[in-house]
């Protein structure tokens, strides 16, 4: 085996869901309990994760949304798969030591979260709604 | 927490499986040697994510199965140090605080990384945040097994665990030849490499269990943590928020 590179690409947790729920419904054969195995554990985890009710779609636009703010790219990727709910919880996704992030900034972030995915505690959210980029 | 690794190997079909569509025993072959499984430096691998190029297949003198070379791209767990996520407690040991996110185990946080100032509960077997008030009292919060805790990941440690040889015989003389052979299984059992462990730490604010910083959380808690919350912003004037370096 032999690595070619270790660290090709990110993934987000909702395509890793997507892969997942496609080999669980396949039939199961002889030799492959390993991969039933951590399809379903890792299946477990997601589905109980916030990835369970993003789309693609969502997701598309929440990166579109989240582009004025100039995050790098593992700050992103941090805030699709966990989006911030609190004002706290940004502040721990985003590294904001070299431009710090303003309080109105960080409410309008968490109102994007709000916006593209519906949160158990809030209102149900129209994911149609897309801001003019 | 999860990347793609591209990797290349050079994969054997058996006989029996040439009535298969080539992908489909390639993808079968490949996930049965790495689903499940930690590679070194890579991660853990969790499934195939897509078939990037195949070579030429070929046979070899002396074995009837098909030898093809595979470039492909499987799905891998690997979190960058840095990033936060959420588990469960599975235990706590006077080491820390073991943490699981089911699919994935060996992850610990030491006690020096837990939230300052924190004491082992003999009794409970638990892990306790001595939450300082600010009539100068303390409010114990309980790491229970189960709950749910955001913890940031610090260090990832690989760690090879394919057998190097046989077990070092030091000192063994022939008389004891049968107490000194289980001395040396007891020993080698005892050294249990995990391949692959990850170091994580919740000293910031808004990591640890999930309850501790929820804002529609219990009563008690809610009063010291929102009192907790507002001093974070009322004196955060140079905005460096919650991030301790």
């Amino acid at each position: 085996m032999e690595t070619v590179n270790a660290t090709y690409s990110y993934i987000t947790n909702f395509e890793v869901m997507q892969i997942l729920q496609q080999i669980k419904g396949t039939k199961k054969k002889w030799g492959m309990h390993n991969l039933a195995t951590v399809t379903y554990e890792a299946l477990q985890y997601l589905e109980e994760s916030p990835c369970k009710t993003q789309t693609r779609e969502s997701i598309k636009g929440y990166l579109c949304d989240l582009a004025t703010y100039r995050l790098m790219p593992h700050e992103q990727l941090q805030m699709v798969n966990d989006p911030p709910t609190s004002a706290l919880h940004t502040q721990l996704l985003i590294d904001d030591n070299k431009v710090p992030l303003t309080d109105e900034e960080n409410e309008a972030i968490i109102g994007l979260t709000h916006k593209h995915f519906a949160n158990t505690t809030s209102e149900p959210v129209q994911a149609n709604q897309q801001a003019p980029t | 927490m999860f990347v793609l690794a591209e990797l290349k190997d050079n994969v054997r079909i058996a006989p029996d499986h040439f009535n298969l569509k080539l992908v489909d025993a390639v993808r079968d072959e490949i996930d049965r040697k790495l689903a499940n499984k930690v590679l070194l430096n890579v991660g853990l691998c969790i499934a195939m994510k897509e078939i990037v190029s195949l070579k030429d297949s070929i046979i070899l003198p002396g074995d009837g199965a098909s030898h093809t070379e595979v470039l492909f791209r499987y799905v891998v767990f690997r979190p960058m140090v840095g990033t936060v996520m959420t588990g469960k407690i599975r235990n706590c040991s006077r080491e820390g605080v073991n943490v699981t996110l089911g699919f994935f185990d060996d992850i610990l946080i030491p006690h020096a990384a837990l939230q300052h100032p924190s004491r082992f509960d003999e009794a409970e077997q638990a892990w306790v945040w001595e939450y300082p008030l600010e009539d100068g009292g303390k409010h114990d919060l309980f790491m229970d097994v189960g709950e749910p805790i955001k913890f940031r990941v610090s260090r990832e440690i690989f760690e090879e665990t394919s057998p190097i040889g046989p077990p070092k015989a030091e000192g063994q003389q022939s008389q004891n030849a049968s107490s000194s052979t289980t001395a040396a299984a007891a020993t080698a059992a005892q050294e249990v490499k995990t391949p692959y462990k990850i170091i994580g730490a919740i000293n910031e604010s808004g990591l640890g269990v999930l309850s501790w910083w929820d804002q529609q959380g219990k009563e008690e808690e809610q009063e010291v943590e929102d009192g907790e919350d507002n001093t974070e912003y009322e004196n955060d004037d140079d905005g460096e928020g919650a991030c301790e370096e």
